[in-house]
């Protein structure tokens, strides 16, 4: 097993996502397939070589520090699903 | 009258000898969508209403003598795409009554290039399939065989195309999303170089491999779409900053003394041998046009896919953690703490492969995991692309299958993850490598279904895809075959 119950458990909590016991089961079975077949990396001899994060190389792409039209704050909160006094309205976090 | 089967060229012609209105392309086009839709479900939204009053102006505007690239041409929108003031959803649960306060840069380029949008298309959940079955609306069906598949993730796109729903489409491709349904619908479908097309307003999903393009009737279209929607954007500071060719100039010059490069990692077993004697047909006809084909060698290419499917997801799952419930889309109810709220909304908003995609990214991601997934796959990108570096200062183009298979049948590997991964073998490493690609149709199985071939070429090289692609399309020895609906 590449990867138990219970760390796919630990691993969704992480992802912020909720499953039940039979997509747990069905998951932890998926991903035990799909992290076996990466295995296959292993294989390749990558000693010395840099990581490439983007296929385009582009460095410090720098703008001037100006202001420009943007989104309104009405615009900004009409999608929120709950939003008043032009803030966007979260449970209560500090007690 | 009936134009719906009419190409960008062909209507702009007509267009501007005064044969056709705009308005009467855009009645002919919501006639053809009422009476294919009901067999395809290209579409999850039609913008009927506007689509007719932006063609009366712009009859206007031709009346009055100006005639943009794209005026009066019917264009769909792959539903990943923001529209300023049109619910834009993903496909995904989450993003349902989701409304853009923007246009996407591309959106805003072909509006000002006369284009008129007739509708948001089907897609993956998040643009993460090979197939359009994992849609919140339900799956697109293949013009040519409703039983199966159009592709994915922009199959609605391609069906649309494919089934005269529009004259051209526009979509995004991570893996392989507009080669790849491109190809099974038998259309022509182009990703650009990472970098050439603007990424603002096009919903993240891999943002290191994500690129927006065209999928068109054929290569002449293609290059006018192309020319549209290229170019620097400030709103994306990954979009590359060198001028754009007029790619038009590109179609109808020959091929002589090119160097056609066969991977031949590419040709090994597992692709059918229908699209194999196609492949070998496409390759006798190019080399009656001058070219020369050599073997070249891309000796990483079995590790595309756990490399992709490594990385996309460990973007994915940083890309989507935007969807909390608080800015915009879906709130879950009855809900206690904040975490719970995250919980409960993800929970319920996201589809299975979705969720998948993003368990995986968050592993490899994770401590003590980094190293042996994440920095390993981007190791080895790096020699994914050194490969192509190195073939392609031997050749000009390389030639490749698309896929290994014509299109599946619905639901055929949708309960198994990994047989739809390995589906995408040909046209990851693309975008692991940031090059341009192309897949034209080049013929038909027995059965007919349509098969594909995909041109790749060097960064930015998007004019020498078009050049090859419109050779293939005049020497091509099949004829377009008409959709029995």
């Amino acid at each position: 097993m590449k990867i138990s119950k219970a760390e796919v458990a630990h691993i969704a909590h992480l992802s912020r996502l909720d499953f039940t016991d039979a997509e747990m089961e069905r998951f932890t079975h998926q991903l035990n397939d799909i992290l076996t077949y990466m295995d296959k990396l292993r294989e390749v001899d990558t000693e010395g070589v840099a990581p490439t994060a983007h296929a385009i190389e582009l460095n410090n792409v720098f703008r001037e520090d100006v202001v420009m039209p943007s989104l309104t704050n009405a615009e900004a909160l009409a999608n929120a699903p709950d939003a008043r006094g032009g803030c966007l309205r979260v449970p209560k976090v500090v007690e | 009258m009936e134009t719906y089967f009419l190409s960008i060229g062909e209507l702009r012609a007509a267009l501007a000898a005064g044969k056709l209105s705009a308005a009467q392309i855009i009645t002919n086009t919501f006639e053809r969508i009422a009476s294919v839709e009901p067999h395809i479900h290209a579409y999850v939204k039609l913008l009927q209403e506007s689509a007719l009053a932006e063609a009366e102006q712009i009859d206007k505007e031709i009346k009055a003598g100006i005639i943009k690239p794209l005026s009066g041409i019917p264009i769909a929108l792959k539903d990943i795409l923001c529209t300023k003031g049109i619910e834009t959803t993903c496909c995904s649960r989450i993003l349902q009554n989701f409304v853009p306060p923007y246009d996407a840069t591309v959106v805003t380029k072909l509006r000002e290039a006369g284009a008129i949008f007739v509708g948001k298309t089907n897609m993956d959940e998040f643009a993460m399939g090979s197939s359009t079955e994992t849609s919140l609306f339900g799956a697109t069906r293949n013009p040519y065989d409703g039983e199966r598949i159009p592709g994915g993730s922009s199959g609605g796109s391609a069906a649309a195309v494919a089934a005269n729903e529009c004259a051209a489409a526009i979509a995004s491709d991570t893996g392989g999303s507009i080669r790849q349904p491109a190809t099974l619908c038998g259309v022509v479908g182009l990703k650009p170089t990472y970098g050439r097309v603007s990424r603002y307003g096009l919903i993240a999903f891999a943002s290191s491999m994500d690129q927006v393009g065209p999928i068109t009737q054929n290569s002449a279209d293609c290059a006018t779409m192309l020319n549209v929607i290229a170019g620097y954007d400030r709103r994306d500071s990954t979009s590359v900053n060198i001028p754009v060719p007029d790619y038009t100039q590109f179609l109808g010059r020959d091929i002589t003394g090119w160097k056609i490069g066969i991977p031949k990692e590419y040709f090994l077993d597992g692709i059918d041998a229908e699209i194999r004697r196609a492949l070998n047909k496409t390759i006798e006809g190019l080399e009656a046009n001058g070219a020369k084909c050599l073997e070249v060698s891309l000796p990483h290419t079995e590790y595309c896919i756990a490399v992709y499917y490594i990385i996309a997801p460990a973007e994915a799952s940083s890309n989507l953690a935007r969807y909390d419930g608080v800015k915009y889309g879906l709130r879950a109810r009855n809900f206690g703490d904040l975490i719970d709220m995250y919980k409960k909304t993800r929970s319920y908003g996201f589809g299975a492969e979705v969720k998948r995609r993003i368990m995986l990214g968050t592993y490899v991601l994770s401590a003590g995991y980094y190293d042996a997934y994440y920095k390993k796959a981007s190791q080895v990108r790096a020699l994914i692309k050194r490969d192509f570096q190195e073939a392609f200062a031997i050749c000009d183009v390389i030639l490749a299958p698309t896929t290994p298979t014509c299109a599946f049948k619905i639901g055929e590997k949708i309960d198994d993850p990994m047989q739809m991964y390995l589906f995408d073998i040909f046209t990851l490493s693309a975008n692991l490598a940031g090059i341009p690609g192309i897949s034209v149709p080049c013929g038909y199985t027995e059965a007919g279904l349509p098969i594909g071939a995909q041109f790749l070429a060097g960064h930015f090289e998007e004019g020498k895809l078009l050049q090859i692609a419109a050779v293939h399309e005049q020497n091509a020895a099949f004829t377009k075959r008409r959709l029995r609906i």
